[in-house]
């Protein structure tokens, strides 16, 4: 088990969740950090959403990779590019295009075959990461904002699954060095973005047990989003308690005006939302045995590069760095 | 909420004149929860039988709504449940999950021509990875079970949970895309070199496939090709009736029966989904009935008194702490802990106000929504349990 400071000293960050959690916004996050700390990074969004150029203020990226802020580059997967890329380099087939519905065909048969869609996914990335390790390509560091909790362990899994598939062949070859790189604490970590809620927590729950079951990929860290924060101490409490006590309250509301009311209920929402999340938070540390980094809820009006900012600051001050 | 001009329809209205009511909206959006509390506060105020087909539960939910275990088998909720949260149904509440490999079987059982062909598509190692990956198939057997379900006529409401998906648009396509995969050509040419004279022979390149069949050997090894296209065969034999079961599955959420209710939070990227959703829904003719804003936080956070409360709590903390006669309450005899949780409270007034105000900025930009639009609150507890679903079903029922 790692700790989390060291999570930037690796090379691949794969960042999962259930969908609307903020997945992509701690991948933005940690890519933006560790440009801070000059680090070349290449964020990979798997979900065609075009989530990360609104998060870094920028247009949307295609398959080659965009700079969208200062030593950070952004590329959207696209399988059918990435399956004629690894055609061009891996086999020297020349130019797909040309000869149109092989294309297509080779799609429909990527489609249906186990672990082909997800290898050209997760090909590329581990591609990306053994051209920087071997110096052909600059990233120090490659960010995956992978798929949801659904469906990212099967793209983990699929050099594994292909190499049971395929006995022989160039495809077997290349499916070797990417579970070499996919299994590689030094390399690579898969971390997990979780908000507390219950469900986000027990799928955070059931994908890391199935993940140290069934693929050979490092786990990384837990990333708890949108933590409340605490309002009171326990004495503190008992004071508000007294603050809402008939007498008490309508002094108040005598002294400072009719709003005061509102601003004492809205005290008690916050209260109790938090403790409703702190109960499914307390489920998430008793059953899951890694590194936990906490972001808080941010009570912003903006969204984009602002809101990825201040979330790469509070990463940075989760990891000490 | 005020009126909106020209809207008298109600959720209320809109459940007590259709049959199918589809909810869609992305992930985390608590879709869910909303689906099956709309299903129960049917069953209670406008009677009859009701049924909510719901994908993946959470499980103090999936309990409250007595579906534990697996299985497609459609389960009543117990009236105890309802009696144990002060009510009285009119109608009947009936709750079902949805069982993907389970479905697929059935369907492939309904549409072979005999068991043989059916069990060797069943066991094909291929047939669960292309069932769980192809075409979309959850959202298609999403849709192929409500048609099984609202075509047995058991029920008089049929409330949806659509499954999470990647594109909130895909299962809506699904019936369309799967007729045109069988339908397809492109499913005929790769299972071609197989097929001579009408029978299955062992493999014999033509030369429009040749190039393709060379290529994808040197990729995948020719065993592998051989392995698909045999499934396909076998597949080919249920092509008229996945096709029409399709096409009229397509023609059923297209009835005049049928409406869409469109689930979202009042956060940029959710909203920005469901108003693109809307859009599509309009553009392919379908039934969009209403929009729910769910977990919105309460307006009193908008109040201006409210602020200016706020304001003063933090500003004048100490005076004010100083004022509050500690006599008889333990909390109080602290002036200076009294001060710090009047700015507290001050200030978490402050913190959540700006939420509320984006929220209600969002809502005020939205564009073209439809008649119905509700707001469910942001309540300070999970919902778990019958009483739960009574609380967001009666701030759906009565947000007008």
């Amino acid at each position: 088990m790692g700790t989390a400071p060291e999570l930037l000293q690796r090379r691949l960050l794969f960042f999962t969740g259930k969908g609307g959690v903020g997945k992509s916004t701690v991948a933005a996050a940690m890519a933006l950090l560790a440009a801070r700390h000059g680090k070349r990074v290449l964020v990979v969004e798997v979900d065609a959403k075009g989530n990360l150029a609104t998060l870094f203020e920028h247009a949307p990226a295609g398959f080659k990779p965009v700079e969208m802020q200062p030593g950070v580059h952004v590329m959207t997967m696209h399988t059918e590019e990435s399956l004629q890329e690894y055609l061009r380099l891996n086999l020297k087939v020349p130019v797909l295009g040309r000869i149109g519905p092989l294309a297509r065909m080779l799609d429909f048969v990527a489609s249906a075959a186990p672990g082909v869609k997800e290898i050209l996914t997760v090909g590329k990335v581990c591609w990306e990461v053994k051209e920087a390790i071997e110096g052909r390509a600059p990233w120090d560091l490659v960010v995956v904002d992978a798929a949801a909790t659904g469906h990212v362990l099967a793209q983990l899994d699929a050099p594994a699954a292909i190499q049971e598939l395929v006995s022989v062949g160039p495809v077997r070859a290349q499916t070797e060095w990417m579970a070499q790189i996919l299994s590689d604490p030094a390399l690579t970590a898969l971390n997990v973005v979780a908000t507390p809620e219950e469900m986000p927590v027990s799928e955070t729950i059931e994908l890391i047990a199935h993940a140290r079951a069934e693929v050979n990929v490092p786990l990384g860290a837990v990333i708890v989003n949108r933590v409340l924060p605490e309002l009171f101490t326990h004495a503190d409490e008992l004071t508000f308690e007294a603050l809402r006590e008939p007498e008490v309250e309508s002094q108040l509301v005598r002294a400072v005006g009719p709003g005061t009311t509102a601003v004492l209920d809205a005290a008690r929402l916050a209260v109790s939302l938090r403790r409703t999340r702190a109960t499914h938070l307390e489920r998430l540390r008793a059953e899951v045995d890694l590194p936990m980094l906490y972001l808080p809820y941010l009570f912003t009006r903006s969204h984009g590069l602002r809101v990825t900012r201040m979330m790469a600051d509070a990463l940075d001050e989760e990891l000490g760095q | 909420m005020s009126p909106r001009a020209g809207a008298d329809q109600t959720l209320e209205s809109l459940f007590a004149t259709k049959e199918i009511v589809v909810f869609c909206g992305s992930g985390g959006v608590g879709k869910t929860s909303v689906a099956a509390s709309a299903a129960l506060e049917a069953a209670n105020r406008l009677g009859g039988k009701v049924l909510v087909l719901t994908i993946d539960p959470a499980k103090r939910l999936a309990s409250a709504l007595g579906l534990e275990g697996i299985g497609n088998l459609e389960k009543r909720v117990p009236t105890e449940a309802f009696k144990a949260a002060g009510l009285e149904p009119r109608g009947e509440l009936w709750a079902a999950m949805l069982d993907t490999k389970q479905s697929w079987d059935d369907l492939v059982l309904r549409h072979a021509p005999d068991e043989l062909t059916a069990y060797k598509i069943l066991d094909n190692r291929l047939y669960h990875n292309i069932t769980a990956r192809f075409v979309q198939s959850h959202d298609y057997i999403a849709m192929e079970r409500l048609f099984e379900i609202h075509s047995s006529g058991t029920y008089d409401l049929i409330v949806v949970d659509t499954p999470p998906t990647r594109n909130a648009l895909d299962f809506l396509e699904a019936p369309k895309r799967m007729s045109e995969f069988f339908g397809g050509r492109l499913l005929r040419w790769l299972t071609l070199p197989y097929r001579v004279g009408g029978k299955r022979s062992t493999r014999m390149l033509n030369v429009a496939s040749r190039p393709f069949y060379q290529m994808a050997d040197r990729i995948l090894g020719g065993k592998f090709l051989q392995d698909i296209a045999e499934f396909f065969l076998n597949f080919e034999s249920m092509y008229s009736g996945f096709t029409q079961r399709a096409q009229a599955v397509e023609q059923l959420m297209h009835d005049r029966r049928t409406t869409f209710a469109v689930v979202t939070t009042l956060e940029d990227a959710p909203l920005r989904e469901a108003e693109f959703f809307c859009e599509e829904l309009r553009r392919r003719s379908f039934h969009l009935g209403a929009l729910v804003l769910n977990k919105t936080l309460p307006t009193y956070l908008l109040d201006e008194d409210g602020a200016r409360a706020a304001a003063q709590l933090c500003s004048d903390s100490d005076r004010l702490a100083a004022m509050l006669d500690p006599s008889g309450h333990g909390g109080l005899d602290d002036p200076a802990r009294t001060s710090r949780v009047l700015r507290t409270v001050g200030d978490s007034f402050h913190n959540f106000a700006v939420v509320a105000k984006r929220e209600a900025e969002l809502r005020a930009e939205l564009g073209r929504v439809p008649d119905v639009v509700v707001n469910v609150p942001s309540f300070d507890v999970d919902i778990y349990d019958v009483s739960g679903l009574v609380r967001i079903g009666t701030a759906l029922f009565s947000d007008q």
